[in-house]
């Protein structure tokens, strides 16, 4: 029994194909001008990648911004439970999901059935979210994949002290000024970014087992500097960390399938 | 006497001189990252358009972000404090005023005398700051002089959901890129902002009559006008030039402490010692 998920977010559309246990496909794709379009691609890949076709996938969930524009007969579920089941799925022992996105960031506590009994989430303001590093990689002009390795080769620990994006952007002007160095500068971004996140979490109260998705996830200077802020390591995952959503997508189809085929 | 009112902000530095109930004179100009020149170079400007010397003047407070820049003060007073004095000296009957800057938003009560009794403040989150205003005349190509005369030629505006700066110029640009009108997007901003310094003052308690605005950010009409339907009153306008409020705050407090101390304090003597419980 196949079946799929697809998580159309800001940045990137994420596809994930599971047949039973095993992932077939996970693919992840920039967003195009229309989500539609992002959807329609990432899955075709993700079919592509298994070596199937449309009418091969039992069922489709779709999660994320851009849920609606799925071209699949897809139901909807929330960002917030999608991450929570990929996570619980691929990580068993997992009591906290931190998920930063291109635009959100959300922190959520599982119980150990992995129901979710307390979360957070910022949509509201671009501090503590991907927007942050993103307007903050393009003042430092380095590619923002490339923003995370600046951490570890920061020499000196420099402070950010605003939080609003727009605030923080003048200081590192002020700093590039000053002659500071971009892996220093790169080090305080990422700090300022792990300490944002770090209120959300102690505001949900976190638990271990600690994973990380979305994108931001993949920039290990913010990962090292929130590990270092919750006193907690956190928990790698065996598949792509953007891809988590669109994971637990599909593992809601499959559960949906099941469910219809007992009643 | 000669007593002098200096406020030094994030964009602008403003001075007045005062002769008991007379502005003799006034000045304003930009303050450029240098704060301890721009406070010299605005002080002299005032005096010399006043026809004195800056030995006339008795005594100086400062106020505004860079207020301990101001190196010649005698004191220094909160922009709090200073926008209510000004404020309630300028306009008797006002109980309310909201400060509008180019890095911060303050909404404030003051009760008859002029004293604060309750007040908001925001220079944590540039959204309903002037900074918004100066992104969004960025990202739109525009001065931000015009931007209260252009939405005036709204004729559908839009809604912005954003109350963030950065995800609110996202919106705007891929409004104007799916045809949006400048105006309609302009006039929408005003209201976005009014939105958000309204819920300013609705933590203060809401508006108390009478409601003026001051700060750099009073001279867009567009904002004004938004401000007062958002608010849902007329506000009452400021005789001079609002921007100089904060300054002639300051240089009240001054006059009330050469009257209560009743001799002339020495620069930087005085420093923090006067003004107490203001």
């Amino acid at each position: 029994m196949i079946v799929a998920g697809c998580d159309v977010g800001s940045l990137t559309a994420k596809a994930v194909i599971l047949d039973g246990d095993r992932i077939l496909a996970a693919r992840i794709g920039r967003v195009k001008s229309k989500p539609e379009l992002s959807a329609r691609e990432v899955i075709a890949a993700a079919f592509q990648d298994a070596g199937i076709g449309e009418t091969d996938i039992a069922c489709c969930i779709g999660t994320g911004y851009g849920q609606k524009y799925i071209p699949l007969p897809a139901e909807a579920m929330s960002e917030i439970t999608c991450h929570a089941k990929g996570a619980k799925w691929l990580l068993p022992s997992v009591r906290t999901v931190i998920d930063i996105g291109g635009q959100d960031c959300k922190v959520m506590r599982l119980d150990a059935r992995g129901k979710i009994i307390k979360f957070t989430t910022n949509d509201k303001c671009a501090a503590g979210t991907g927007r942050f590093l993103e307007v903050m990689a393009k003042l430092l002009n380095v590619e923002l994949d490339e923003l995370g390795e600046l951490s570890g080769r920061a020499m000196k620990p420099l402070n950010l002290s605003s939080t609003c994006t727009v605030w923080a952007q003048a200081e590192v002007i002020q700093k590039i000024n000053q002659g500071e160095t971009i892996a220093d500068i790169g080090g305080a971004v990422n700090h300022a970014m792990a300490n944002r996140v770090m209120i959300m979490a102690n505001a949900v109260g976190i638990e271990k087992d600690v994973c990380i998705t979305g994108g931001v996830s993949k920039n290990v200077g913010v990962v090292k500097s929130l590990e270092r802020l919750l006193g907690i390591r956190v928990k790698k995952l065996r598949i792509d960390p953007q891809a988590v959503g669109a994971l637990g997508a599909a593992v809601f189809a499959r559960e949906k399938l099941e469910g219809r085929r007992r009643s | 006497m000669i007593v002098a009112g200096l406020d030094v902000g994030s964009l602008t530095a403003k001075a007045v001189i005062l002769d008991g109930e007379k502005i003799l004179a006034s000045h304003l100009q930009q303050v450029r990252s240098r704060p301890e020149e721009a406070a010299v170079e605005v002080m002299g400007k005032a005096v010399a358009a006043a026809g004195l010397a800056m030995a006339d003047v008795a005594c100086v407070v400062g106020t505004g972000y860079g207020r301990s820049r101001i190196l010649f003060a005698n004191d220094t007073i909160s922009e709090i404090a200073c926008h209510g004095k000004g404020a309630s000296w300028l306009l008797p009957s006002v109980r309310t005023i909201i400060d509008v800057g180019g890095q911060d938003a303050k909404a404030i009560r003051v009760d008859e005398t002029g004293r604060v009794v309750r007040y908001v403040y925001n220079d944590k989150c540039a959204s309903g700051t002037g900074r918004f205003l100066e992104v969004m005349a960025e990202a739109l190509e525009l001065k931000i002089e015009d931007m209260g005369e252009i939405s005036f030629k709204a004729t559908s505006p839009v809604r912005i959901t954003n109350q963030c700066v950065v995800f609110a110029e996202t919106e705007v640009i891929s409004m104007v890129n799916s045809g949006s009108k400048i105006p309609d997007v302009i006039s929408g901003l005003h209201t976005a902002m009014a939105n958000r310094i309204s819920s300013m003052v609705k933590g203060i308690g809401g508006v108390e009559r009478e409601v003026t605005m001051a700060g750099g950010v009073a001279k867009n009409k567009g904002i004004y006008t938004a401000l007062e339907e958002a608010l849902g009153v007329k506000m009452v306008p400021m005789a001079l030039d609002p921007q100089l409020n904060g300054a002639v705050g300051a240089a009240l407090f001054a006059r009330e402490a050469m009257i209560t101390r009743g001799d002339v304090p020495g620069a930087g003597v005085f420093q923090g010692d006067f003004c107490k419980g203001s």
